[in-house]
């Protein structure tokens, strides 16, 4: 028999292994992380030296920012969440609206169109993105990087699910004091809405804060690429850069994020959750 | 009024609707005509070419390794990602030890760009340097090039993504058992029920949609999410890496072959369609349990 049987010392035993269980994990996840941190802040001699006392400076990430114009790439970021979080909420406002509150021929249908964009994404719809942007003539523009995701599929569904929730009593009540179809929207609707946009924009600002792929397609020139272009090309372009000035670049990229993260962390966790559940 | 409400809705919906079409309907309506009509190449311009790109598509043995390497990929962090995120979730949904600490962990590879984290697991991975092979090395083991080598590249980069998703899934089971009453612990707690047998008969049931939920999301990840091998291996080292989507990219703008890659996307939106309506089913069918 083995030592723990009574069912206290088994629960204790359980409860040992889960605790450590679960530390293991996170340490194993935070690792990559803690690594870029260590590289980032000491001398490129302790990239892999891990000496405690090893001497702390800031001058990889001063190299880093001069090394590329980051500058300019935060810029052309917030410019770019900032265009398509306004776009999305406008847009998806009116449109969640009219599927939650209107009734009219083919709706099921168009509803059902707005649904397979959860499926077939711009992301993937990268060569006759790249034709239609090239005949409107956006190519290397921040508006052509945003443009495809300005009507989200996603942000009419989260929307017309919170709409369908508001009572009809209130429309009525607002319609008889002569409120407009766009007031009602914006005093009654969009107010209560506010968790799922707040939801919503969180979501959308990492989604396009982190975007690589169309961006990486669609720009050509430091006035218009984002960050995560930008860094792509910094840390493959010059062979000779080294680690720690890389990993300090890879971590100005994700710095305001990752800030505002862990500022907001209850909020942010508490938001996807809300996004998440249908 | 009727009449008149019907054309308020129409200017509602009109902007969303008029980019949704334009960028998501009509490009892949487009992508699959394109598809039979070949590469416009500075003066000749595009004809139509049947099945020709189809065709070259099933004797092309880069496609071929990239399908089989998509499968492989989807086949490893599709299952991965979901028992790690229920994992996760299960460890931080009561009260434990740094609870705090420990969802920030899991979930913080989420708010970072995939593009950026790569880089770091570049250096992870760097052979005989990387922090992964120091520990190789202190465990009497020889240096080896996890990404340079063909039998581990793919291996190297599905760990990366597992690790980058894996705390976003966690959110949604964590939600899924926020739902869970708590009458049905104490309950099965009185019976004497045993943590394994209350998940395995309660807890697991009732998270179903949410399994199936993230199952589906993690399937069209395991298409859609290639940013690191942008950085990590460009699909190499002898297309041991590529990937469905990464050859799209390579086709249509390092090649500039646009009507191959047109081919290429069909194939990616049929198998995304699949699993929409595959969920569909599922979803609507399978998950009635109460």
């Amino acid at each position: 028999m083995s030592a723990p049987t009574t069912p206290a010392a088994r629960a204790d035993l359980d409860r040992v292994l889960i605790v450590a269980g679960a530390w293991a994990l996170a340490l194993v996840w935070l690792l990559p992380l803690a690594y870029a941190v260590w590289t980032a802040i000491h001398p490129a001699a302790f990239e892999t030296r891990f000496a405690p006392l090893a001497p702390l400076t800031l001058e990889n990430f001063v190299r880093a920012w001069n090394a590329a114009p980051f500058a300019r790439y935060f810029v052309n970021t917030i410019l770019l969440v900032t265009m398509v979080l306004t776009a999305q909420l406008i847009l998806c406002s009116l449109a969640a609206f009219a599927f939650a509150r209107f009734e009219f021929p083919g709706k099921n249908t168009l509803f059902a169109l707005v649904l397979v964009q959860l499926m077939v994404m711009p992301d993937i719809l990268l060569v006759r993105n790249y034709t239609t942007m090239g005949s409107l003539g956006l190519i290397d523009t921040i508006l052509a990087i945003g443009l495809p995701y300005f009507a989200s599929g996603f942000a009419i569904f989260l929307l017309r699910q919170t709409f369908k929730t508001v009572p009809r009593e209130l429309d009525e009540a607002a319609r008889v004091e002569g409120c407009s179809w766009l007031g009602l929207l914006w005093r009654v609707y969009v107010p209560l809405a506010r968790p799922t946009i707040l939801a919503f924009g969180l979501v959308s600002i990492s989604h396009h804060w982190n975007n690589f792929i169309w961006p990486l397609i669609i720009t050509s020139s430091v006035e218009t690429r984002p960050l995560t272009v930008g860094l792509s090309i910094f840390a493959t372009s010059d062979s000779g850069t080294e680690w720690s000035i890389i990993t300090a670049a890879t971590l100005i990229t994700s710095g305001p994020l990752l800030i505002g993260f862990l500022l907001f962390q209850r909020q942010f966790v508490q938001s996807f959750m809300r996004a998440g559940i249908k | 009024m009727v009449r008149k409400d019907w054309l308020t809705a129409l200017a509602f919906l009109a902007p969303a609707l008029v980019l949704l079409f334009a960028f998501t309907h009509y490009p892949a309506i487009q992508t699959v005509i394109d598809s039979f009509w070949s590469t416009a190449r500075g003066r000749r311009p595009a004809v139509f070419v049947g099945l020709a790109n189809y065709e070259r598509m099933l004797a092309d043995p880069i496609f071929l390794r990239a399908m089989i390497n998509n499968a492989i990929y989807g086949a490893i962090t599709i299952p991965v990602s979901v028992a790690l995120a229920l994992a996760m979730a299960l460890f931080v949904q009561g009260r434990i030890l740094g609870r705090g600490f420990l969802r920030m962990a899991f979930f913080t590879p989420t708010v970072l760009p995939l593009i950026a984290v790569a880089n770091i697991w570049l250096f992870f991975y760097l052979p005989g340097f990387g922090l992964f092979e120091q520990l190789r090395g202190l465990a009497g083991l020889s240096p080896r090039n996890w990404i340079g080598n063909p039998d581990t590249a793919l291996y190297a980069v599905t760990a990366v993504t597992v690790w980058a998703q894996a705390g976003f899934f966690m959110i949604f089971y964590l939600a899924a058992l926020q739902t869970i009453p708590p009458s049905l612990r104490e309950a099965a707690a009185i019976e004497g029920c045993s943590r394994w047998t209350f998940f395995r008969r309660v807890t697991w049931p009732l998270i179903m949609p949410t399994t199936l939920f993230i199952s589906v999301n993690a399937t069209i990840n395991a298409f859609r999410t290639v940013d690191h091998i942008f950085v990590m291996t460009q699909g190499g080292p002898n297309n041991a890496s590529m990937l469905l989507l990464y050859y799209i990219y390579e086709q249509g703008f390092r090649f500039w072959d646009t009507s191959y890659a047109s081919a290429l996307t069909v194939v990616m939106v049929a198998i995304l369609a699949i699993v929409g309506i595959g969920q569909f089913f599922l979803l609507d069918r399978k998950v009635h349990y109460r």
